[in-house]
């Protein structure tokens, strides 16, 4: 046995390292745009604001997302069934702007198994990582449209007042399908974060 | 090969609260977290090819055209899972400030130089023996306003993904014997001395290079145990 090493926020100063964007003299790892050309299905935009205990805007924060592609696979080792488009990696990154702003453009995902073995509703696995946070805080993006969402496992276990945080609301613009997903760390609608 | 990822583990980590480091006050989140079993969500998470990083990222001191002031030192290690099993092939960036205490980032104003030769960010990917080695300069302190006289120990910061995406660990990496240490915030935000010692390095005088760098080694242990009938 190894017992692990503890976290440590990313602090105020990661963008230069993890996500320039083309801001500093360094090459970026990760984007914000995870639709690769050979990848099937819907595309989609998940976009919100992170919010601190004030509902101020968390202008320096770091968003991660992991999700599976259209037909709800994984590209990942412990994902062992075949592959459709294999282009499509579903890891994303990015950092909040001066107005706490975030978004990705990438694809739905397909539903998943759950651990009854059931499918799960269509869910894409979000982490926040921002100074003043000492380890990540995980969460989920459900799209309230889905039906499925009635059925997922997941979703029972979070009490059902506080399930409409974990829900993205669908609209268009500009002829693009976006969900919208703002992220409260603290108050009345304070987003759910899972222990994972 | 499959893992599991036992929760326990995370005792380790410090608490999302920790009013001692004021900015945690805000944006710890206070209601219950929600716990649930690791679907295959959570059990995968992305992996890296060659592509993730080039020749030559793990160099921070090569990446101008001169050679940043400071002294030059290489930090390497190996990245392990729970059962002290190697993490081969995964990702690892560092970012951290200049021999000055400074980052380049638009928002630190420490008035310290700036160095034009240094950056202060790298990658690597661990190879099969889940070894990585940078070479960089050594960070300076650098102060912040947390609390009167706040200042940071020299730290190098680490971002690492291991096997899955809840097996993602972003950690800061300690220099021996730093002064500073008890009365830091984050550092003592991990509250088990033990742990809090798995994040301070360990200089390393084999690795030392005669005549040119001094080394220091930082093993990184991540969540993730080897899945066995026997353990289920």
């Amino acid at each position: 046995m190894a017992a692990i090493t503890p976290s440590q926020t990313v602090g105020p100063y990661f963008a230069f390292g993890l996500a320039p964007n083309r801001k500093y003299d360094w090459k970026d790892t990760f984007g914000s745009d995870l639709v690769t050309p050979d990848a099937a299905g819907e595309r989609i935009r998940i976009e919100g604001r992170v919010l601190d205990g004030d509902g101020a805007p968390i202008d320096d924060c770091m968003i991660e997302i992991w999700q599976a592609n259209a037909q709800g696979r994984y590209a990942s080792p412990a994902d062992m069934r075949p592959r459709p488009n294999t282009a499509f990696r579903g890891f994303g990154r990015t950092a909040t702007d001066a107005d706490g702003r975030y978004g990705f453009d990438t694809i739905k995902p397909g539903r998943v198994p759950g651990p009854d073995g059931e499918p799960q509703a269509p869910h894409v696995l979000l982490a926040v990582f921002a100074r003043g946070m000492l380890r990540q805080s995980y969460t989920r993006v459900y799209f309230a449209d889905e039906a499925a969402n009635a059925q997922d496992a997941i979703l029972a276990l979070v009490p059902a007042e506080r399930r409409a945080t974990l829900l993205a609301a669908k609209s268009a613009r500009e002829g693009r399908i976006v969900y919208t997903f703002d992220i409260r760390m603290q108050g009345d609608a304070e987003t759910v974060f899972f222990e994972i | 090969m499959t893992f599991f990822f036992p929760t326990g583990s995370l005792r380790a980590f410090p608490s999302r609260l920790y009013p001692d480091y004021k900015s945690t006050v805000k944006r710890a989140p206070t209601k219950p977290l929600v716990t649930i079993p690791h679907t295959l969500s959570e059990l995968t998470g992305p992996v890296f090819g060659h592509d993730a990083a080039q020749p030559g990222d793990e160099d921070l001191t090569r990446q101008h055209q001169g050679e940043p002031i400071g002294e030059r030192i290489i930090v390497h290690g190996r990245v392990l899972d729970e059962d002290a099993r190697p993490v081969p092939h995964t990702l690892v960036e560092i970012w951290q400030a200049n021999a000055c205490g400074r980052y380049v980032h638009v928002v630190d104003q420490h008035p310290a130089p700036l160095d034009p030769n240094f950056t202060g960010a790298g990658r690597t990917v661990t190879d099969q023996d889940g070894t990585y080695k940078f070479i960089t300069v050594r960070p300076g302190a650098y102060p912040w306003g947390n609390h009167h006289n706040a200042w940071r120990p020299s730290h190098i910061h680490f971002s690492l993904f291991g096997h899955a995406f809840v097996s993602r660990l972003v950690t800061q990496m300690y220099f021996p014997g730093d002064p500073l240490f008890p009365f830091d915030p984050i550092f003592n935000s991990v509250t088990d001395e033990a742990a809090r010692n798995r994040m301070v390095s360990a200089f390393d005088l084999d690795a030392t290079i005669p005549g040119w760098a001094i080394a220091f080694r930082f093993d990184i242990v991540l969540r993730g145990r080897n899945q066995t009938p026997m353990e289920r």
